[in-house]
């Protein structure tokens, strides 16, 4: 018997979009208030594992064709580089600048460099979690 | 500068992460590779020469001040240890591209050495006791994936084994730190030092003391927490056991130095005279573990046993000599093991065994690489003109200064097991009838010499020039034997 995972499937297109959200508001929230790079990427993670389990690896691969591998060494790469960035300018390795500007649409907000930093959490976290699930679920 | 003391740490990791992006392409892997480890050779080389001029280097993570942020510290050990562990990379991996196949390549095999090589090199330099933590899991999560990579049936089996027995150690590595921290309320190892003697508490130190070295005690494989290591170093393929061998133990043996001669000196009776007694012990299992095997990888690795009881018996001592000693030791043991693992390496390939009893009649075939091997042989046990020589002289001349005639007179008897031990591979695999060896190619047995011959011959400099590196080993003993130049330099007050 062939079955109908159509509710599912119908469901998990909506709330997907929630989950992601909410994993981006944790994501830019993490300076003031509970959250960040490590616990925003595991919700992104996690709305991606519900496309996986709705759907099945081969659609969400196409319709995510990142290697995520790649993206693990990306994030690495911006966290690397924004800590390393001050030791340009002679001062020591991980020194962030922050100040507030004012910009165009969003108005006035303080900006971090520490946020890049979360960046690269958030990229590892995902592309870790993403290669993990891949791996044991896939065939290869 | 201020940064440059990062610089080992920071190239190997960019040059890892720079790695992943090229899984398919083994030629770009190994430009990457070597061009990394040239870079942080060469501003290891260059630290070494800083510290030696300006004294001890310190940088606080982030511009915050010191006991707050993490402080990274270069003293002279450090340095030294750093270029040592980059140099001796640097000929491993040059081994690697003949002595290991495509697959492993292909699979993150260089990224793995560098991101061990990330954390090995962090933990040297490290001056917060939980960062060091951090660095220890860096390079073994990378070890594990070294070690079983390549997935044959004895890997995997032995892979469970290392991690197991490593996830329980980082746990007791935790729970030690805890209870450290709700002591003295602080992870800065310069500040721990300071409020360790602040606080007197030293029955509850003295208990963290020994807890500290039941962590790094299985981390470095002492009496009796190296049961996992004989059989755990002898899977993987001979290229990651000379990594694990030279490097790995030796962050344990640094580790253990260092909460020794900065933390623990409140009573000194108690806590070093188990040292001591453990590391007696530790030379006795390892000299019966390498006089008992026909196997050349298992007499190779209990003879890393002696060295870290021989080490750490220099450490428990607390004496200027001994101390400068184990550091002339701990620098000629890495390098040395290496060299012998790369040899034996060559050895079971041209042979196509690792029992000496299968082998025999070698010189004929290979003279170059029996000459080599004897040379290595006698610098591990420590005939004087080589490498061996000077650390144990001192660690024994320490000893009996200090009236620990049984210490000393086991330290020399141990070379002779030592001498006993390696040479007795040389005459069943190079004298005697002549046993028919599998058809090798000559070009690749050539390159595999190269890096195994410009290691031994690093080590013949490294006894030769013993007196050029006086002043260094000098620097290296003197901050370990006095604490407060190691926290005026953190804490800069």
């Amino acid at each position: 018997m062939k079955t109908n995972d159509v509710i599912l499937q119908t469901t998990t297109k909506v709330v997907f979009f929630i989950i992601f959200l909410f994993s981006i508001h944790i994501f830019f929230a993490g300076h003031y208030t509970p959250g960040g790079g490590f616990v925003g990427g595991l919700l992104t993670t996690g709305a991606l594992l519900l496309l996986l389990l709705a759907f099945d690896l081969k659609t969400v691969r196409k319709a995510l064709p990142f290697n995520f591998l790649i993206v693990v060494a990306l994030g690495l790469l911006i966290a690397l580089l924004t800590s390393a960035w001050p030791m340009l300018f002679n001062e020591p390795f991980l020194t962030h600048a922050f100040g507030d500007y004012d910009l165009p649409f969003l108005g006035e907000s303080s900006l971090h460099t520490a946020t890049l930093f979360d960046l690269g959490v958030y990229l590892v976290v995902v592309g870790a979690g993403m290669t993990m699930i891949q791996t044991i679920g896939g065939d290869t | 500068m201020t940064n440059l003391l990062l610089f080992p740490i920071l190239i190997p990791f960019l040059f890892a992460i720079l790695l992943l992006f090229f899984k398919e392409s083994v030629l770009m892997q190994r430009i990457l590779v070597m061009t990394g480890l040239f870079f942080s050779t060469v501003s290891a080389l260059y630290l070494v020469f800083v510290v030696k001029e300006d004294g001890i280097q310190t940088v606080t993570l982030g511009s915050w001040p010191a006991p707050f942020g993490i402080t990274m510290v270069s003293d002279m050990l450090s340095a030294l240890l750093v270029t040592t562990t980059l140099i001796i990379t640097f000929f491993v991996v040059l081994y690697s591209f003949y002595a290991i196949d495509e697959g492993r390549e292909k699979n993150f095999y260089y990224p793995a050495i560098l991101f061990m090589i990330t954390g090995i090199n962090g933990a040297f330099t490290t001056g917060d006791i939980f960062n060091m933590f951090v660095f220890f899991e860096v390079f073994l999560m990378a070890s594990y994936v070294l070690s079983v990579l390549g997935g044959e049936k004895k890997q995997l089996r032995e892979s469970i084994k290392y991690m197991l027995v490593n996830v329980v150690s980082s746990a007791v590595f935790v729970i030690t730190v805890a209870y450290l921290y709700s002591i003295v309320g602080t992870l800065n190892m310069a500040d721990i030092s300071v409020r360790i003697q602040e606080v007197n508490q030293p029955g509850i130190i003295s208990v963290i003391a020994i807890l500290f070295l039941i962590v790094f005690g299985i981390k470095g494989a002492i009496f009796p927490l190296y049961f996992w290591l004989p059989s755990s170093y002898a899977a993987p393929p001979i290229p990651v056991l000379t990594l694990f061998g030279a490097l790995l133990t030796k962050v344990g043996v640094y580790a253990i130095t260092r909460t020794y001669t900065l933390f623990f000196l409140q009573d000194i009776s108690f806590t070093h005279m188990w040292l001591m007694g453990l590391s007696l012990l530790t030379v006795v299992v390892g000299i019966i573990g390498a006089l008992a095997y026909f196997d050349v990888k298992q007499i190779i690795i209990y003879n890393i046993i002696i060295a870290v009881g021989v080490i750490l018996f220099g450490v428990s001592l607390m004496d200027g000599t001994a101390m400068e000693g184990s550091i002339y030791y701990l620098i000629h043991d890495m390098l040395i093991k290496a060299a012998l693992f790369l040899l034996i390496g060559i050895l079971i390939y041209v042979t196509g065994t690792s029992n000496l009893r299968e082998m025999g009649g070698l010189m004929k075939q290979y003279p170059a690489l029996g000459w080599t091997y004897l040379i290595a042989a006698f610098g591990l046990a420590g005939i004087p003109p080589l490498s061996g020589f000077i650390g144990k002289f001192l660690i024994v001349k320490g000893a009996f200064q200090a009236g620990h005639w049984i210490g000393a007179i086991a330290i020399l008897l141990s070379s002779l097991a030592v001498l006993l031990s390696v040479i007795r591979i040389f005459i069943y695999a190079f004298w005697g009838e002549p046993k028919p060896t599998p058809e090798r190619s000559k070009t690749r047995y050539n390159r595999m010499m190269i890096p195994a011959v410009l290691l031994v011959t690093l080590t013949v400099l490294y006894g030769v020039g013993t007196e050029a590196l006086v002043p260094y080993m000098s620097d290296a003993a003197d901050v370990l034997l006095d604490p407060s130049a190691y926290v005026n330099a953190v804490l800069k007050e």
